[in-house]
């Protein structure tokens, strides 16, 4: 029974005063004694064969441990957590780069400056080749970046879901038939979605320390998957999983780039076990830009048949996805994660064809969104272009297509089913909020005076909260990394004999507030303060098995685990508490820090006493063991579709083309909410992202494949000064997929925005004759649309 | 991100920092730190020697000497930024101040390691040029006095010898100023993708002396002299103003890159100055 009401509630972050006062504890911030720094020789081509690499001046510099080469490591295989399409990325180069940044040697000294030194005395003879950096060269194979190897890793085409498992009619002929028809409207656009560099606050750290008397292995790490972590190292050196502690301490954002296992993982393991010494690396903000992974990296054509009243008769979507030289941990999924939401929030016959292509560049992966963006970004962009060319209003065009909330569950032309959805209502709650009619005579008004204003409107819908184990167990079985998981979620709930609260939890939070947010579940269900409850997370070892936080899963799979978890807990305290106060179990309620009896307040224990009496089992009732903990993993059914719609005023300088940014208003429907506070936060964070996208970022490499933009001087990632105040809304439109009723929303915000700003640009000067403008809209790009479009 | 080592000193007076200068091979001097501290993490400039000044008494003032106003070398850029003699008799510096990085880069750097560093997109060169300061540098040699318009060199280049540090800057009093741009990120943000400082005397609705410098553009921020001297004798209408911009890149050569390209970037030059002259004559 739930008699407190923390949940859904504004309640600050127990996490915060900590890390507002430097408290809290980073990687850098843990100390081991005696630890040694390594700094790593990285190539500066794209591509290249080594023909020597000369080590003895560098291990001859006074304070150098020593200086590793492919020849001492090659032996212990590539790193294991890469999905294995297209070629695994080696610990340290072997005999060949094959982009700039990558790996060649390892240097290990006394300190981080030493090592530096030594690095630039690592004489490396490299021999260059040619690159390929252009996606639609790459895609010809004329240059091939690994020889003996297709540069085009995989060619999805057609709309079964991981073929054999769910199989589908294939919409291709009716959507070929209906551009036929007389009245067909076909449009068709080719956009890029840029690459990006993904840019957390803290860049990734590792320490590790090796213990050969226990024979044992402990590495600290910047990392959104501890689990998987300690799986790779467990499998790399042959030792058991119960010998690797893997930490994840306090990780200062995330977003995907630590979604990843590294490479220096496992080398500051190797290290350490042969100096007898811990091995720390820091990456640097530059080495951040080009050794971390990069985010989208799309080329597309998008292709909308519709009529004249704004009936989509099909979506054509074809992609080309840069998977940079080698993949990773998810790579060439990142594309396919797409599929799920290609045709968005619509009814809509939907062909989605995409081949993943490798080029002489870092890795893709996981970025905020994930492919979701992506494919957000086609679909919302291609039917803004399709509403201008028949001249009707984008919201019209966007509700006349919609699933109408009676058609749930929805099975998507990919296979999956969406649960739920009410796109309408939550568009028309957008729209009155803005004042719609309003907002566009303010923009017409500002145009009649030469001003150039644009709306932009985008929706969007999400896939997230991953499991399904019957989904994610078929197509991304981790069991090659030692991680026998299908995506669940896993919550250890257990009263202390004091009374106080200690979760412990299968993912963790690189920022997102995942103490305050399962401390009010628990709270909510147990009646224990809030200040009595404390989170624990990120530690292989003593975390239950998890999978780690990404793809807005925690709260929809771990949140609901320690709810369940919670619950359990409750029932053997109410049997306890029963006991203590001589009533019946069913007639207890947790409120104020303790049981009573229901309609006897005065009737009460506090959870100190039901505790200490869980741990002293003499006092218990016949047949109840002793200790007060219970332990869940929670495999949902389905995973979660959140939504929502977003919009965007700006005004262009016609002058220069510079984008003001004047409004920006969302309304998400991520179901229930726990804390209001922390899902705004995340929406902020999400929308902060994409209108840098959308404006701003873009990772640059030049024809031979050097990364032009390794600095903030050059990646022009926004602060808050260059973003308006969010106005943020929702409708609740909960899930049944679990418990809780929640969605995810980490990445929402993101998935939402990019397009809605690109849309009011484009809506701003397409007057002129612009009919789109590729991301990032900077100043000049807007200035050139404007002029060519002029002539 | 790691420099090698280097020596540290930390003089007390500024004939000790001088000495220290005049007889080390290769020495820098620190003030904020802004610029050095970050090019010698990336190893792009190496110095044997740092010689802090940041604690040697009397460099951190904002003066007034009547006729004209002298910056110290450790008067922070926020300072700058926000000093009511500087907003009233060098608004444009006060503008170019305030446009420059973020606070906590404000708060550190100093206006002076900014000028002296010459960066070719760095905000307040262009309004001590237009201001028509004046550096003063010292050495073990002596002092001497160099004019705005002769101290930016090339990129990254100026006239200071390695052994001189700026000890401050003198603005001289008189006229009005603003400074205007467009930056990276949009609006006032980041370093210049094109920006202009003017400086006009006028005499009655005469323009009666101008000087416009614009950042940003070119290898060194520069004195857009042919503009300038379009706007002396005109009453600065728009049809004047329009005139003087268009010189805004003459015998300049303009640099591409990220941000820009060559038109684009010569049409924002002549944007800002027009821009900066449409204000500062409003």
């Amino acid at each position: 029974m739930s008699t407190t009401s923390v949940m859904g509630g504004i309640v600050r972050r127990k996490e915060d005063p900590a890390l507002i006062q430097g408290k809290g504890v980073y990687v850098d911030d843990k100390k081991f004694h005696g630890e040694l720094s390594v700094a790593f020789v990285r190539s500066p081509f794209a591509a290249a064969t080594i023909e020597s690499i000369d080590t003895s001046a560098a291990e001859a510099l006074d304070g150098v441990w020593a200086v590793y080469t492919s020849a001492d490591v090659s032996h212990l295989g590539p790193n294991p957590a890469q999905v294995p399409v297209g070629a695994l990325r080696p610990l340290l180069a072997e005999g060949v780069v094959k982009h700039v940044g990558e790996a060649v040697a390892m240097v290990v000294a006394s300190d981080r400056y030493i090592a530096e030194d030594a690095a630039e005395l690592v004489f490396v003879d490299y021999d260059p080749g040619e690159a390929v950096v252009d996606l639609k060269e790459a895609f010809t194979d004329a240059v091939k970046v690994h020889a003996d190897a297709s540069n085009t890793l995989l060619t999805w085409n057609g709309n079964a879901w991981w073929a054999g498992v769910i199989e589908l009619p294939d919409p291709q002929p009716a959507i070929q038939e209906s551009k036929l028809r007389d009245d067909a409207i076909v449009v068709s656009l080719e956009m890029t979605n840029q690459r990006l560099i993904p840019t957390a606050i803290e860049p990734r750290a590792v320490i590790a320390e090796w213990n050969d008397g226990y024979g044992s292995v402990e590495l600290w790490t910047s990392s959104q998957i501890p689990h998987a972590v300690a799986g790779a190292i467990g499998i790399t050196f042959g030792i058991a999983s119960n010998k690797v502690r893997v930490v994840a301490p306090e990780v200062g954002g995330g977003f995907g780039v630590k979604l990843n296992v590294y490479p220096d993982e496992i080398l500051v393991c190797f290290a350490s076990k042969q100096l007898g010494r811990p091995v720390r690396w820091t990456e640097t903000r530059r080495e951040a830009a080009f050794s971390s992974i990069q985010g989208r990296g799309w080329l597309g054509t998008a292709t909308i048949t519709g009529t004249s009243e704004g009936k989509i008769l099909g979506y054509e979507l074809e992609v080309m996805c840069d998977m940079g030289a080698y993949t990773h941990n998810f790579t060439v999924a990142i594309p396919l994660l797409g599929l799920f939401v290609a045709s968005g929030q619509y009814d809509i016959p939907t062909s989605y064809k995409l081949h993943c292509v490798t080029t002489n560049t870092m890795t893709t992966d996981a970025y905020r969104g994930a492919g979701r963006p992506e494919a957000a970004y086609y679909l919302e962009r291609i039917i803004d272009v399709f509403s201008r060319r028949i001249g009707m209003d984008p919201a019209d065009v966007r509700k006349a297509n919609f699933w109408p909330p009676e058609a749930f569950p929805v099975q998507v032309p990919i296979g999956l089913t969406m649960d739920s959805g009410n796109y309408a209502e939550n568009l028309d709650s957008l729209l009155d909020r803005v004042g719609y009619d309003d907002l566009k005579a303010k923009r017409d008004a500002a145009r009649s005076e030469g001003r150039l204003l644009g709306i932009g409107l985008s929706s969007y819908v999400e896939v997230c909260g991953f499991g399904p184990s019957v989904l994610v167990g078929t197509a991304f079985s981790w069991a090659s990394y030692g991680l026998p998981s299908a995506f669940n979620g896993s919550g250890v709930v257990r009263v202390q004999p004091d009374g106080t609260c200690t979760v412990t939890i299968g993912t963790g939070p690189s920022g997102q507030g995942h103490e305050t947010t399962w401390a009010q579940i628990v709270s909510d269900g147990l009646g224990i303060p809030m200040d009595n409850i404390e989170v624990h997370h990120g530690d292989s070892l003593d975390s239950p098995m998890g999978v780690g936080t990404f793809g807005s899963r925690s709260i929809a799979v771990d949140g609901s685990a320690t709810f369940e978890a919670t619950g359990r807990v409750r029932e053997k305290a109410a049997v306890i508490a029963g006991h203590l106060l001589e009533a019946a179990a069913d007639d207890m309620v947790f409120e104020d820090g303790g049981a009573h009896v229901a309609g006897s307040p005065d009737r009460a224990v506090t959870w100190a006493e039901i505790a200490l009496s869980a741990y002293q089992p003499h006092t218990l009732p016949e047949g109840v063991e002793g200790g007060l903990e219970s332990s869940v993993v929670f495999s949902p059914p389905n995973a979660t579709w959140p939504f929502g719609s977003h919009m965007a005023l700006v005004e262009v300088d016609p002058e220069t083309g510079d984008v003001d940014l004047l409004n920006y208003w969302a309304t998400d429907d991520c179901g229930n909410v726990i804390n209001p506070m922390i899902v705004d936060g995340q929406v902020h964070g999400g929308i902060a992202q994409g209108v840098a996208q959308a404006l701003f970022e873009e990772a640059i490499y030049d024809s031979d494949g050097n990364l032009l933009t390794t600095s903030m001087i050059d990646y022009a990632l926004p602060s808050a000064e260059n973003l308006p105040m969010f106005s943020l809304d929702r409708t609740v439109t909960p899930t049944d997929s679990n418990p809780l009723g929640v969605k995810g929303i980490g990445e929402a915000g993101t998935i939402g925005s990019a397009q809605t700003i690109v849309n009011a640009v484009v809506d701003a000067v397409a007057h002129l004759g612009v009919e789109h403008i590729e991301m990032p809209l900077r100043p000049k790009r807007v200035w050139q649309a404007i002029q060519d479009a002029r002539g | 991100m790691y420099p090698p080592n280097f020596d540290y000193v930390t003089p007390s007076t500024l004939d000790e920092a001088l000495a220290v200068l005049s007889e080390s091979e290769n020495a820098k001097v620190l003030s904020g730190g802004m610029s050095l501290i970050p090019l010698m993490k990336l190893r792009l400039v190496r110095p044997a020697t740092v010689v802090d000044i940041s604690r040697i008494p009397g460099l951190d003032g904002v003066v007034d000497h009547g006729d004209h106003i002298e910056i110290g070398a450790m008067v922070r850029t926020a300072e700058t930024a926000g000093n009511a003699l500087i907003a009233e008799h060098a608004t444009a510096l006060a503008e170019a101040a305030s446009a420059t990085a973020d606070l906590q880069v404000r708060n550190q750097g100093t206006t002076c390691g900014s000028i002296a560093h010459a960066d070719l997109a760095a905000d307040q060169p262009a309004a001590v040029l237009a201001l028509a300061g004046t550096m003063v540098a010292a050495s073990t040699r002596g002092t001497r006095e160099i004019a705005a318009a002769d101290f930016f060199v090339d990129t990254l280049t100026s006239a200071l010898e390695s052994d001189e540090i700026l000890v401050k800057i003198k603005i001289p009093k008189g006229g009005k100023s603003v400074y205007r741009k467009l930056g990276r990120r949009g609006g006032g943000s980041d370093y210049p993708i094109a920006a202009a400082a003017v400086w006009v005397d006028t005499d009655g609705s005469t323009v009666a002396d101008a000087r416009i410098a614009v950042t940003g553009v070119s290898s060194k921020p520069y004195l857009a002299s042919e503009s300038a001297a379009a706007m002396v004798g005109t009453g600065g209408s728009g049809e004047a103003i329009a005139a003087a911009s268009s010189h805004a890149t003459d015998g300049v050569v303009v640099l591409e890159d990220l941000y820009a390209s060559v038109d684009y970037r010569t049409h924002l030059a002549k944007v800002y100055v027009k821009r900066a002259l449409e204000d500062v004559l409003a």
